[in-house]
């Protein structure tokens, strides 16, 4: 079924009890043609592009939980490309001018909204770092420019620039195309359109190995719901691809951190943008039901513990009261974790693997949400023809040996 | 927070004090010139990264200053042993809460 005006109207009228489920949830086939492993954002959308991009529509997509349970319901939905490197400025860019045209795309709301990203400065050294992000995404066309404090009030009224802040606003650089998306819509959008095409959903099953034949080629993966044989897998398991991939033998240079977030109780509308802070490190947006949506930061050590340390949290809500003073009496009604996959150069992994048939897109650290459209579409063409796409070739896994890094460590907004 | 139990000062403090090092018991090269460009890459880059018993390395950055290892679950974030680097790496069956 299509939304429409006249479905939502008889719909509405029939107390939005007659909706259809969305998608099909149909017993794993015993062979497929591509298996995809995660359900989240990324594999959703690499399984959507597989059949409407390459027409390859004998795929599925095993998720050992619910669709958009790990890293795409549990971030701050920023979305921005202002990278500095010009590998990353193509492929973030890919995913803004995707996300653009996302809703339509899919029929289904994303909810994107490009309210505008403001990146703060605290120090000289920011401000000669945020010019230079400034001056190099403006010589590859894409929007950020250079705001003085008074300025950054203006585009944000409750932010606080008074000088006598221990980390006073010395400026700001702000990508106006940047924004938010819904999360869940993200996820949901990508299964409701795949499983149109005829890629099998399958949640509740949880990878539990990776058969390789005799040619050390990929086979089969074994799964809580039984043995699926395939030619192609893709892992697209963020904070557990070393887990996934040491399946099949192969090591990976990932670490695994919890990275937290948390929502205050509702109130009216009050911030217009998303404001981030890579110095003191906080970010804040707010939702459309009214929550301030607060990022955090990582743990110290590596963990698959999805909580994290209070004292990180407080940390940034120290920052937040800091900036936004107006804030300070709001209550915290909910903080969590997610486990981020981290790698040397903060910068992802998409492409082949040293074993035939096996895929990889991981990598995304603390700011994957905002590539998914972009990861998925150039990781869904690698898979498909078993090249890597010009987008997606720098960030393959051999950069670790050839030394071709790709140093995004300051763009990544969290202080690393 | 984690509490970290320093094998040198034999006191139990706040993580707060300690600076994490990474994975344990990594060795460099000893001819790095002689090594292949995929040896060195996993020396530099790869990293083991588990699910379960992770051997790490610490630093009590604001005690004595030194580094030592420990080993933690990565799921509980229970430490089940911290240990002196000198000291070879304890067996990970062998290990409970009450051991250290």
């Amino acid at each position: 079924m299509r939304f429409s005006l006249l479905s939502l109207a008889r719909n509405a009228l029939s107390g939005n009890k007659r909706w259809p489920a969305q998608w099909r949830a149909p017993e794993p086939k015993a062979e497929y043609d591509a298996i995809i492993v995660g359900g989240g954002g990324h594999g959703l959308g690499t399984a959507y592009y597989l059949a409407r991009e390459h027409g390859l529509r004998n795929v599925a997509v095993v998720e050992k939980g619910w669709l958009g349970g790990g890293n795409t319901g549990r971030n701050t939905t920023i979305i921005r490309s202002n990278y500095l490197w010009e590998e990353s400025e193509a492929i973030y860019e890919l995913s803004v001018k995707l996300w653009e045209t996302l809703s339509d795309e899919l029929n289904y709301n994303v909810m994107y909204s490009p309210r505008g990203v403001m990146m703060l400065a605290h120090t000289v050294h920011d401000i000669q770092v945020f010019k230079r992000h400034v001056h190099a995404n403006r010589l590859a066309g894409i929007d950020n420019e250079w705001l003085s404090a008074e300025e950054a009030q203006a585009f944000c009224p409750p932010l606080n620039i008074s000088p006598t802040l221990r980390y006073p606003v010395l400026g700001a650089a702000l990508q106006r195309r940047g924004g938010t998306a819904r999360h869940d819509a993200v996820a949901w959008g990508y299964a409701r359109g795949a499983s149109a095409l005829g890629v099998d959903i399958i949640e509740n099953c949880e990878v539990t190995a990776i058969r390789r034949s005799a040619s050390g080629a990929v086979e089969a993966v074994e799964t809580t719901r039984g043995v699926i044989k395939t030619k192609k897998v893709g892992v697209v398991a963020a904070g557990h691809t070393s887990v996934l991939m040491g399946m099949a033998g192969v090591r990976m240079p990932l670490e695994s951190y919890p990275l937290q977030a948390l929502v205050s109780e509702p109130i009216k509308p009050v911030m217009p943008c998303v404001v981030m802070s890579n110095t003191v490190h906080a970010y804040i947006s707010q939702s459309d039901k009214g929550e301030l949506v607060i990022g955090a930061g990582t743990d110290a050590y590596t963990s698959y513990s999805q909580t994290g340390g209070l004292h990180v949290s407080a940390h940034t809500l120290d920052a937040i009261c800091d900036l936004f003073p107006t804030f300070r009496r709001l209550r915290m009604l909910r903080n969590w974790g997610g486990i981020v996959d981290v790698t040397p150069d903060r910068s992802p992994i998409i492409g082949l693997t040293p074993v035939p048939g096996l895929f990889v897109n991981c990598g995304w650290g603390t700011g994957g949400f905002k590539a998914t459209p972009g990861s998925a579409y150039v990781f869904a063409a690698t898979v498909a023809r078993g090249v890597p796409h010009p987008i997606a070739a720098p960030f393959a896994l051999e950069r670790f040996t050839t030394g071709r890094l790709i140093d995004e460590a300051a763009a990544a907004a969290v202080a690393h | 927070m984690l509490q970290i139990h320093c094998p040198y000062c034999r006191t139990e403090r706040p993580e707060s004090e300690f600076r994490y090092g990474g994975e344990a018991h990594i060795s460099r090269p000893v001819e790095p010139a002689a090594v292949s460009d995929a040896e060195w890459a996993d020396f530099l880059y790869m990293r083991s990264n588990p699910k379960g018993i992770h051997a790490e390395r610490w630093r009590h950055i604001h005690g004595c200053g030194r580094f030592f290892n420990s080993v933690r679950h990565t799921v509980s974030d229970r430490i089940l042993a911290t240990y002196k680097p000198d000291e070879p790496r304890p067996d990970p069956k062998a290990l409970s809460r009450g051991d250290r």
